[in-house]
């Protein structure tokens, strides 16, 4: 059992929880991962590992609620545990000096991003952080952003905050104007592929961390295969970060879909259990 | 001369229908009736065909005395598993294949006899089995087949045992990946238990490696380390369209549904996709396995596609009778070339080959070989591909100094120790077989820790 020391709403049905795991605290990198299982009948469900605080024992992740066992989490409290909280897992980035690092994010992608661009701040990249949303009152963690990166610039699908479009019209203009040497993508899977068509053409090495439908987590069932240059990769042992040109964007997505049907019969069947039936016959 | 008193089993056509365990197991009077016929050899070759040499006369002799519990006992001498060894051991290549009554007409079923001590004792107060402790920490990594017979075999000299697992359960493949129907988990937890009961510390969710490392395990005290992880990553066939929806490995498939309870969806939380016609892809007894779960979940036709004939399969005898009884259809000398998808991405057939057996191996199987434009298609909508697996790197590579050989088993010496003094590993990291020639590697390790740990 895992405890909650901590717990936020963060944004619009985000929330940030912080996770007594000393283990895993000590231990996760940047670009990791944890898997949690909410309860006895609950399933393992990845989420990336947001920050951690040796000394507390903490984890921390952040999550927007979207199924069945995300808004159970939603619904625990400080104090509350977790059934099983396993990490981390997968590889770490590579964390050196690449020079100027264009960080792109969308979605929780935001929170994800900020452990990976510290580090890569700390070892000597200029940090260039472009956050995409679609409103200004769905982005989370701005004083976070601001505070780990050089240069921060949104771009919101109504123009309320940064420039009207998406994150690669930012891309596009910041590319034109400086040597970019590395960019890195994390968010959903059409904002990852629409960076990676981007940056292939001008030929910027570009790094995504994908999030393919998981179970163990730790390789033994190959539910999280992704098509990597033609050859079959498993997320969590050989990535979750791989080389955005070699994605096969289109599986991936296809992938994603595979369960959809199924988690909202999961989803309903938990709101029906939950609402109140004293008055209804 | 005798024959065997066979076991009886649920009617298949009742049975396909559920999850409950397939075999009945002896009732008393068929055991004793079996139990009568062991020659009680003076030098018997049953216990040399069985990997943890178990002495099967003098447990068998106290069946016949009807003493299941002094039965157990003898079992216990040298197997913390005799319930799960009962069941899912290929007897009819060990034990049973030495028995001299086999050599003129039916062998003795040791199997059968094993598992009705087991079940006789399963639900009666343990003895106090009262052992000084000698306050040495030794951790095994992995809480499947291996690491539970080394680990109880340790406790029982007196050592103070961790099993590390990774997954929220113990057991290992014993719970995520063989069915209900043939390993009740009840039956397991039973085994499970008593191991604690005997002071073995379990902890779950712990993936040694990344959570910590074997260094760290020194550091916190552990004097010696036994690795036994079990084989991970799945094989994939590498020909076009194997990752298109609803095709499974058949550990995803088996993992959702043994260990996860996706039968059961959605009162558990985690779903699998119920096939109408489900192809499997193998010849194993995880390909059975899964044929045959795929069936309980609702399938109207399941089709196991094997390239080489039925001779050639790896899965035991009784469980390709259980399979073809229960109405699985066997496509043998038939590989799969290429999976078809629909414009959603989900498979709706495969394209196959006929095969023919070539010149034998060097493992003795002939080779099977492509039977040029014999290519046709069966359609699915599922399919499950039991293809084997391959050890998982992710300890290998995070622990210096650790070797393994070029597919990346973990190479040890004749005791079962790795190239890192004082880290032992057994099991289908080392070599991947079954579930009883990984318990015996189990006890051959342990045998080696107490060695080391009394020479060091």
């Amino acid at each position: 059992m895992y405890k909650i020391l901590k717990k936020e709403e963060i944004g619009n049905r985000v929330y940030s929880i912080e996770v007594y795991a000393p283990e895993i605290a000590r231990n996760a990198k940047p670009g990791q991962f944890i898997i949690f299982r909410i309860d006895d009948k609950g399933e393992r469900v990845p989420l990336t590992v947001a920050g951690t605080d040796i000394e507390k024992g903490s984890v921390r992740i952040i999550f927007q609620v979207v199924g069945k066992s995300t808004t159970q989490l939603s619904l625990l409290n400080e104090g509350d545990f977790i059934e099983d909280f396993v990490g981390p897992l997968g590889h770490p980035t590579k964390i050196k000096n690449y020079g100027v690092v264009v960080a792109v994010a969308g979605g929780v992608g935001t929170a994800e991003v900020l452990p990976v661009i510290k580090e890569l701040k700390k070892a000597g990249n200029r940090i260039i952080l472009i956050i995409g949303a679609r409103s200004k009152d769905l982005i989370i963690l701005e004083n976070e952003l601001k505070e780990t990166s050089d240069e921060l610039l949104f771009a919101t699908n109504d123009g309320t905050c940064g420039i009207k479009g998406f994150v690669t019209d930012v891309l596009k203009v910041v590319v034109a104007k400086e040597k970019v040497d590395v960019v890195y993508a994390i968010g959903p899977v059409l904002m990852m592929k629409a960076v990676s068509d981007l940056t292939k053409g001008k030929n910027i090495e570009t790094i995504v961390s994908l999030n393919p439908i998981m179970l163990d987590g730790t390789g033994m069932c190959g539910a999280c295969r992704v098509n990597i240059d033609g050859k079959t990769k498993f997320a969590c042992v050989d990535g979750p970060e791989f080389d955005a040109h070699s994605v096969a964007w289109e599986e991936l997505s296809l992938r994603l879909g595979l369960y959809k049907n199924l988690e909202k019969i999961s989803l309903d069947n938990f709101s029906f259990n939950r609402e109140c039936k004293c008055h209804k016959r | 001369m005798s024959q065997k008193i066979k076991m009886t089993q649920r009617d298949s056509q009742i049975r396909k229908k559920d999850f409950k365990e397939v075999n009945r197991g002896y009732s008393k009077t068929e055991m004793l009736l079996e139990a009568k016929r062991c020659l009680q050899c003076k030098v018997p070759m049953c216990v040399k065909g069985c990997p943890v040499e178990i002495y099967i006369p003098v447990f068998i002799e106290c069946l016949l005395e009807d003493k299941p519990k002094d039965a157990l006992k003898i079992l216990n001498q040298k197997t913390s598993l005799p319930a799960v060894c009962g069941r899912v051991c290929p007897q009819e290549n060990q034990c049973e294949k030495n028995c001299i009554l086999g050599m003129k007409g039916e062998s003795v079923s040791i199997g059968n006899l094993e598992r009705y001590a087991a079940d006789a004792t399963a639900n009666s107060e343990d003895e106090n089995i009262y052992v000084e402790k000698n306050g040495i920490k030794i951790a095994i990594i992995g809480s499947g087949p291996a690491g539970l017979t080394c680990g109880g075999d340790l406790l029982k000299q007196g050592y103070n045992v961790t099993v590390f697992e990774s997954l929220h359960d113990t057991g290992g493949v014993l719970r995520y990946g063989i069915p209900e129907f043939r390993l009740p988990k009840k039956v397991l937890d039973v085994e499970i238990n008593k191991l604690k009961k005997l002071g073995m510390k379990l902890v779950l969710n712990t993936l040694i490696g990344r959570t910590k490392t074997i260094q760290d395990l020194f550091d916190e005290g552990f004097k010696a380390v036994f690795v036994a992880v079990g084989a991970g990553l799945p094989t994939f066939p590498n020909i076009p369209g194997e990752n298109l929806n609803n095709i499974y490995c058949s550990n995803e498939f088996l993992v959702r549904v043994n260990l996860m309870r996706s039968y059961d969806f959605p009162n558990y939380d985690t779903p699998v996709y119920r096939g109408n016609n489900v192809v499997i892809v193998g010849g194993g007894n995880t390909a059975m396995d899964s044929a045959r779960t795929a069936l309980r979940l609702g399938a109207e036709s399941v089709k196991l596609v094997y390239r080489r004939s039925e001779n050639e399969m790896p899965a035991r005898l009784e469980e390709r009778i259980h399979a073809k009884e229960e109405g699985i259809e066997f496509a043998t000398l038939t590989n799969p070339v290429k999976f078809i998808g629909d414009k959603n991405g989900f498979v709706k057939a495969v394209e196959c080959v006929k095969m023919e057996l070539g010149d034998p191996d060097e493992s003795g199987r002939r080779t099977p070989k492509i039977v040029e434009n014999s290519n046709y298609i069966i359609e699915t909508d599922m399919v499950i591909l039991a293809l084997g697996l391959n050890p998982n790197p992710i300890l290998p590579s995070l622990t210096d100094n650790l070797e393994v050989d070029s597919k990346g088993h973990i190479l040890v010496d004749k005791n079962y120790m790795t190239s890192v003094p004082g880290v032992f590993a057994g099991g289908d990291i080392v070599v991947g077989d079954t579930v009883i020639s990984a318990m015996g590697m189990g006890k051959q390790a342990a045998k080696s820790i107490m060695r080391y740990l009394t020479n060091n």
